[in-house]
């Protein structure tokens, strides 16, 4: 489903060039749930902005459902993003203007769906989150873990393959975070590829496969159930 | 995207920034409504010159007596004098052509006219009784002068309702004998109130058969002759046939200047345009002014808006849809200003129409066009670069923007 081969993202710091991502290689199957761990600097979030397709690589394949994602033009690059990948971010994004329903429908808006259709869908996405009495609230009327839920809808209205979700919980208590995180797995159940970015290793060690990042390099990628 | 749903995400983006909205409404409503105020003052303006032109009378060609041009330094420009009169004879021989279809002699002077015992200084115009149609006069009362023979001095006036009043006051004044200078009339008739034109108002005029003037101020000559063509195409040809008539009526000279009605009207209507069209072009700086607060505005709201364009881009928003947006949201913002300007604009000039009713304000239809047009090409023109900005930033960075 998801291959990167020899994939290497330079980055240029004054007259220095920073390998931030360096050769690496890396195979993901469809349903697969990872987390992607590592002190920071080591190349984490880099990694998580090309499986997105919000960076390209410097070098280096990515495959992306059999297609070369990095021959893409940006237009198609945008589409890929539009109907493959949804983001889950730490700082949940939303768009503080717009009502919870209308921060989920915004994926479909910029698709051009009908809105009787983003009706319908937007509210089974309420529903699947929780969130049925809450459609007509702006996130600054939300708590913190509601404002995450609603994110995590709008990265899934389009049925995506691929959730990428950076720290989801790193701005949420505890309780929070856990509710998050058993939607976020809940999905991952129905087929989704959950990859999660995250310095705390108890997040982490929820994901059946764990790759550990340092220095741009992949130093251990175990799968199964290990106690932390 | 829908564009129902580009409309709809940009009136959302506005509502949600109402200070920034209001402020770039004002800037741009203050464009338009300047630019449409000027336009509608500088053609109420050239209307008003036009309408006292044309209530002189449409195809008209007047003969003044004595050329225009300056003849150099000669015994005739100390008397600043023809030696040769312009007199009815000579409008009786203009009058003979197809093409020329009334002509009225017009003579004036100062004299006094009395009523039993009230005496006033009054202006005294001599004619025919064609000036009545070639000046689209009306009568209030009674009769203008008599048709026929334009050198009979019959003893009859009409006078305009002002010296009605001043002199007459209640009492009747058709039939009655009054005096104008040392002559006795009979008034017969009385002018409308309308008709009022550069220079003259029939209000206050006595007129007289011209030759019966002519006897009361001692003279020969005219002051004036009015010539009305046949229609517009006609005036060159009356011009030719004045020339030439006066040339062999006194002895080869043409000592006679013709000027037509719309020459003179051709040159003031070109001067307001002008005019307009500065003052116009003046407001249409702020417009300008309002265009470039617009591009400052815009990138002040990309700016802003940064972590919201990446969040666009990672849910899958094309460059040219981020683009969109933003134009739209500009297109919208100046357009609804320019109407508000419109509006400000034309009730301005009603209000000013009102408080100088003389002058006929009309706020002309392309005025209206340009002004808008122009305010939502501003808004474009000078949005594209923030919306450029906007969609060309790179995602990762966009995103972590606060």
């Amino acid at each position: 489903m998801i291959t990167l081969e020899h994939v290497h993202r330079v980055f240029q710091v004054g007259d220095q060039e920073v390998h931030a991502l360096n050769d690496l290689m890396l195979h993901i199957d469809r349903g697969e749930y990872l987390s992607i761990m590592g002190p920071s600097g080591s190349g984490k979030s880099t990694l998580l902005n090309i499986l997105g397709i919000l960076d390209r690589s410097t070098s280096g394949r990515y495959l992306l459902d059999g297609t070369d994602v990095t021959a893409l033009s940006d237009d198609q690059q945008a589409l890929t993003r539009r109907e493959k990948i949804g983001f889950v971010f730490q700082f949940f994004h939303l768009v503080p203007r717009l009502t919870a329903e209308q921060n989920i429908e915004l994926p479909l808006v910029l698709a051009g769906v009908p809105p009787s259709e983003r009706k319908a869908r937007t509210g089974r996405m309420l529903q699947a989150v929780g969130l049925k009495g809450r459609a007509h609230h702006r996130p600054e009327e939300l708590s913190g873990g509601q404002r995450q839920r609603v994110a995590i809808a709008r990265a899934t209205i389009m049925e995506p393959a691929v959730l990428l979700a950076d720290e989801p919980t790193g701005n949420l208590d505890r309780t929070s975070g856990k509710e998050v995180i058993e939607i976020l797995e809940d999905l991952n159940r129905k087929g989704i590829i959950l990859i999660v970015v995250t310095h705390d290793p108890e997040i982490g060690g929820l994901a059946r496969r764990r790759i550990r990042l340092v220095d741009g390099c992949i130093t251990s990628d175990v799968s199964g159930h290990t106690e932390p | 995207m829908r564009p129902i749903d580009v409309l709809r995400f940009s009136l959302m983006a506005l509502q949600g920034n109402r200070v920034r909205t209001m402020l770039m409404l004002l800037a741009m409503s203050i464009g338009v409504a300047s630019v449409v105020l000027l336009t509608s003052v500088g053609e109420g303006a050239r209307l008003f010159v036009v309408n006292e032109f044309s209530s002189l009378g449409t195809n008209l060609v007047i003969i003044l007596p004595g050329r225009s041009e300056t003849a150099g330094f000669g015994p005739s420009s100390f008397m600043g004098e023809t030696p040769r009169d312009l007199t009815i004879r000579d409008v009786m021989a203009v009058a003979r052509h197809s093409a020329v279809r009334r002509t009225a002699p017009i003579s004036v002077g100062e004299a006094h006219a009395s009523w039993q015992r009230r005496v006033r200084e009054v202006p005294v115009l001599g004619t025919t009784s064609e000036l009545l149609s070639i000046r689209r006069w009306t009568m209030a009362q009674g009769q203008f002068l008599p048709a026929g023979d334009p050198e009979l001095a019959s003893p009859v006036c009409v006078i305009g309702s002002k010296v009605r009043d001043e002199l007459f006051g209640p009492h009747p004044a058709i039939g009655e004998m009054m005096s104008v200078g040392d002559r006795r009339c009979r008034v017969i008739g009385i002018l409308g109130s309308e008709g009022r034109s550069i220079g003259l108002d029939p209000e206050e005029l006595v007129i007289l058969p011209v030759a019966f003037a002519q006897m009361l101020f001692n003279t020969n000559s005219l002051f004036r002759v009015l010539v009305e063509a046949t229609s517009r195409e006609a005036i060159p040809r009356v011009e030719t046939h004045i020339l030439s008539t006066i040339r062999e009526r006194h002895q080869g000279e043409e000592d006679v200047t013709v000027m037509t009605q719309d020459a003179v009207l051709a040159t003031f209507d070109r001067i307001f345009r002008a005019l307009t069209l500065t003052v116009t072009g003046i407001a249409g700086i702020s417009l300008g002014v309002a265009g470039i607060l617009t591009m400052n505005v815009m990138l002040i709201t990309v700016s802003q808006r940064t972590a919201e364009i990446g969040l666009l881009k990672a849910l899958g928003a094309r460059r040219s849809q981020i683009l969109m947006l933003f134009l739209t949201e500009a297109v919208v913002l100046s357009s609804a200003g320019a109407l508000l300007g419109l509006v400000i604009g034309i009730t301005g000039s009603q209000i000013i129409g009102r408080i100088y009713t003389a002058l006929p304000v009309g706020t002309p239809w392309w005025a209206i066009a340009m002004a808008l047009g122009v305010a939502i090409f501003t808004g474009l023109t000078f949005s594209v670069l923030p919306a450029r900005r906007a969609a060309h930033l790179d995602p990762v960075q966009a995103l972590s923007h606060k």
